[in-house]
């Protein structure tokens, strides 16, 4: 075994796992802040997700096709791009919510839960359509920047990407803005009492409906964050990409505690760690016994474990049942 | 309620009875019978453009040479199949098509991991299977008298590239990755075996079925710097990896097999994959000197240039229609099993990919194999890939059993 190997990727693999792990967490809080309002699973989440990543796709292609994605500085097309993937993903999921999730409110946990996977059905050949109609293309290729794809190189093995910096920058000022809304605003008040009871805050002169409504926009804006930064990361997005992420996003909510929000961040950085290390050590470690291919099955079996000893999750406090 | 619904069953069983009946007796008339030819190929999906091709490619031969059996007073389908390249919507085309007594060839697929097991359910009912471009060897080693290729063989065309990595790339060491599908991972298992006997160091062997993110592969990847990076697989997973590993800064030369025969290898991976070299067992139509008019005629009716496997599957459905004709001497309509027969002894001499003959497990006698390299990072250029080394090569015998 090559120990100076070992030792000299390290803080490369701890960085790919920090950018991925923050792209999670991103999305996680889509599911975790739907069910800590709602206790209902939106499982149409991943293709709001990836919604957000075809609408900044979109966004960066027109700016290209008008020669403005070199002339404007990088950043503001970011920023623009960003804006434009957040609001339309927060828009679509308060469609959604309203058109499929409100008028089953009443109706047994299961039944919404199945009308999210309809919807998440629906929406991925609904994109599917979209594109190949307008692009005439399956897979859409976001556009390079040369800047994005500069690196700083701090040793033979280590490089730090200026895209991953944007990946985890952006992350982080997404997870901070939300933590401002969640807790010094009055907005982010009401949603923390609707979250904990719908009926005493509804006394209380709330209008429930906007507040879910609310959350679902901000969770959907999150979503369309990261994925505008999947696309920026990875380069590559098609109208099914978003289910993998958002099936692994979903894990790292419960791993976190679902309905928690600092757990969602906890459990996306835990479980893209988890997976980056597995990925980049198994063959390393067991000789090429077990390649890369198994570091879903690591991952998730630590996370089993985790579950089993903190069934609520890393953050997650024991609900009390409701009378 | 009850009687209600009586009533509207009625109704609707009388307009279905009425629908039909003018349509069957319409097909009675005029016709000896309709002889059907089925594509299965990925028509949505990341490797639609590539089955896209097959469709089209066949569909041009069929117009082109219906007129033999017409005139016999055969009415000539071609039914497309979209396999969607996953083995399980294959073999429930595969089911479809066998249920369908006029489908009397297949013309398919793209991907050896959805051509076996489908083909399995052609052998039920002898129904004769030309392939355009599976390459693993299994598709014709289990000796079915129907299924047939017209393109090369993994297990010599992962020897091609061993051999033009070591003699001309002039590799020391190379790390291989595979998408774990029987095409990839076998064509990457040829090319490690032989690079290993060679004395090219393997450096890595990794399968993984990831489509985006690729940096737990490409970091260790990096540390291990290999001069030759070779990618078992298939352009839409292909691309994203060439394109990451570049950017994070890999210097090894990039290197696959017909997988990479795409122009949407550059669409999606730009300048990243200019000048790699890849084998394939499907020349440029470009490059094949036969096949200048099946180009011009291909680009005059659907508006784009043929994608690699258009030419193979022009050639794969010119021999279902020979085959059939054949087995349709004397006017009337033949079996299944007449066709499958007559389709593996069927020569055709000028073939657009040259002269096709299948030995008696439905290999090409002579299939050729190419090294070719990107030219341009402009996918509208991707015909303009220049040949680098051509071969010929008999298929290897069926192993002994």
């Amino acid at each position: 075994m090559d120990v100076d190997l070992l030792i000299g990727i390290f803080p490369q693999v701890l960085l790919d796992g920090i950018t991925l792990g923050f792209m999670y967490a991103l999305i996680a809080l889509g599911y975790t802040m739907v069910y800590g309002v709602l206790e209902f699973i939106n499982f149409a989440h991943s293709e709001i997700f990836i919604f957000g990543a075809f609408v900044g796709v979109e966004v960066l292609l027109g700016l290209k096709s008008i020669g403005l994605l070199d002339g404007l500085p990088w950043p503001l097309v970011l920023i623009l791009a960003l804006v434009v993937g957040m609001g339309a993903s927060g828009l679509l999921a308060v469609t959604v919510e309203r058109i499929a999730y409100r008028p089953l409110r009443g109706a047994p946990r299961l039944i919404p839960l199945i009308s999210a996977i309809g919807i998440s059905f629906f929406l991925q050949d609904l994109i599917r359509l979209v594109e190949s109609l307008w692009r005439n293309a399956f897979n859409l290729v976001y556009p390079t920047m040369d800047v994005l794809n500069l690196r700083f190189e701090l040793s033979e093995t280590i490089d730090v990407s200026v895209k991953s910096l944007v990946v985890i920058g952006g992350a982080l000022l997404m997870l901070w803005a939300l933590h401002l809304i969640v807790n010094r605003t009055k907005v982010g008040t009401a949603i923390r009492a609707v979250a904990e009871d719908q009926a005493a805050a509804s006394l209380m002169g709330i209008d429930v409906n906007r507040i879910i409504s609310l959350t679902f926009l901000i969770g959907g804006a999150m979503g369309g964050a990261a994925g505008v930064l999947f696309g920026v990361q990875y380069g590559l997005i098609n109208p099914y990409s978003g289910f993998i992420p958002g099936l692994k996003a979903f894990t790292a909510a419960v791993l976190g505690g679902i309905g928690n929000i600092p757990g969602a961040m906890l459990g996306g950085l835990v479980l893209g760690l988890l997976e980056a290390f597995a990925a980049a050590y198994l063959s390393l470690l067991t000789g090429g016994a077990f390649g890369a291919e198994y570091k879903d099955i690591l991952a998730f079996s630590m996370l089993i474990l985790i579950l089993i000893f903190r069934p609520k999750g890393l953050l997650g406090e024991v609900v009390r049942e409701r009378a | 309620m009850n009687r209600h619904r009586g009533y509207l069953v009625l109704a609707l069983v009388a307009i279905l009875a009425v629908a039909l009946l003018p349509a069957s007796n319409l097909e009675a008339q005029g016709s000896k019978g309709t002889v059907k030819i089925a594509t299965q190929s990925p028509l949505s999906g990341g490797q639609a453009a590539l089955g896209e091709g097959i469709k089209l490619g066949a569909q041009l031969a069929v117009e082109k040479f219906k007129g033999a059996l017409e005139k016999q007073g055969f009415k000539v389908e071609l039914v497309p199949f979209d396999d969607q390249a996953k083995p399980d919507v294959g073999v429930a085309n595969a089911k479809n098509i066998i249920a369908d007594k006029d489908i009397l060839a297949v013309i398919g697929h793209l991907n050896s991991g959805v051509a076996i097991p489908s083909s399995e359910v052609y052998k039920e009912v002898s129904l004769a299977m030309i392939s355009p471009a599976n390459t693993n060897p299994v598709v014709t080693d289990r000796g079915y008298p129907n299924v047939n290729r017209v393109c090369g063989r993994d297990d010599v065309q992962g020897v091609v590239g061993s051999e033009f990595a070591s003699a001309t790339m002039k590799a020391k060491s190379v790390y291989i990755i595979h998408d774990k599908t029987p095409y990839g991972q076998g064509v990457a298992e040829f090319f490690k075996a032989d690079a290993e006997k060679k004395g090219i160091k393997v450096l890595g062997f990794e399968g993984t079925e990831e489509k985006s993110n690729f940096d737990p592969i490409v970091t260790p990847m990096k540390a291990k710097n290999p001069d030759v990076i070779y990618f078992g697989g298939i352009y839409d997973q292909a691309a994203p990896f060439f394109k990451q590993s570049r950017e994070k800064g890999v210097k090894g030369k990039f290197f696959g097999p017909d997988g990479m025969d795409s122009s949407d290898l550059t669409k999606i991976a730009g300048k990243a994959v200019v000048g790699m070299y890849y084998t394939s067992a499907a020349g440029p139509a470009s490059e094949l000197p036969r096949a200048k008019a099946f180009v011009d005629e291909f680009k005059k009716k659907f508006g784009k240039n043929p994608e690699p496997y258009a030419a193979e599957a022009y050639d794969a459905a010119t021999m279902a229609l020979k085959g059939i004709e054949a087995a349709a001497k004397g006017g009337k309509l033949p079996t299944r099993e007449d066709v499958a027969t007559a389709v593996r002894k069927t020569k055709l001499p000028n073939g657009i990919t040259g002269d096709i003959e299948f030995d008696s497990k439905g290999d090409r006698k002579k299939a050729l194999y190419f090294v070719l390299q990107v030219a341009s990072d402009d996918p509208g250029k991707w015909g303009n890939n220049k040949i680098v080394k051509q071969l010929a090569i008999a298929a290897p015998a069926a192993p002994k059993k």
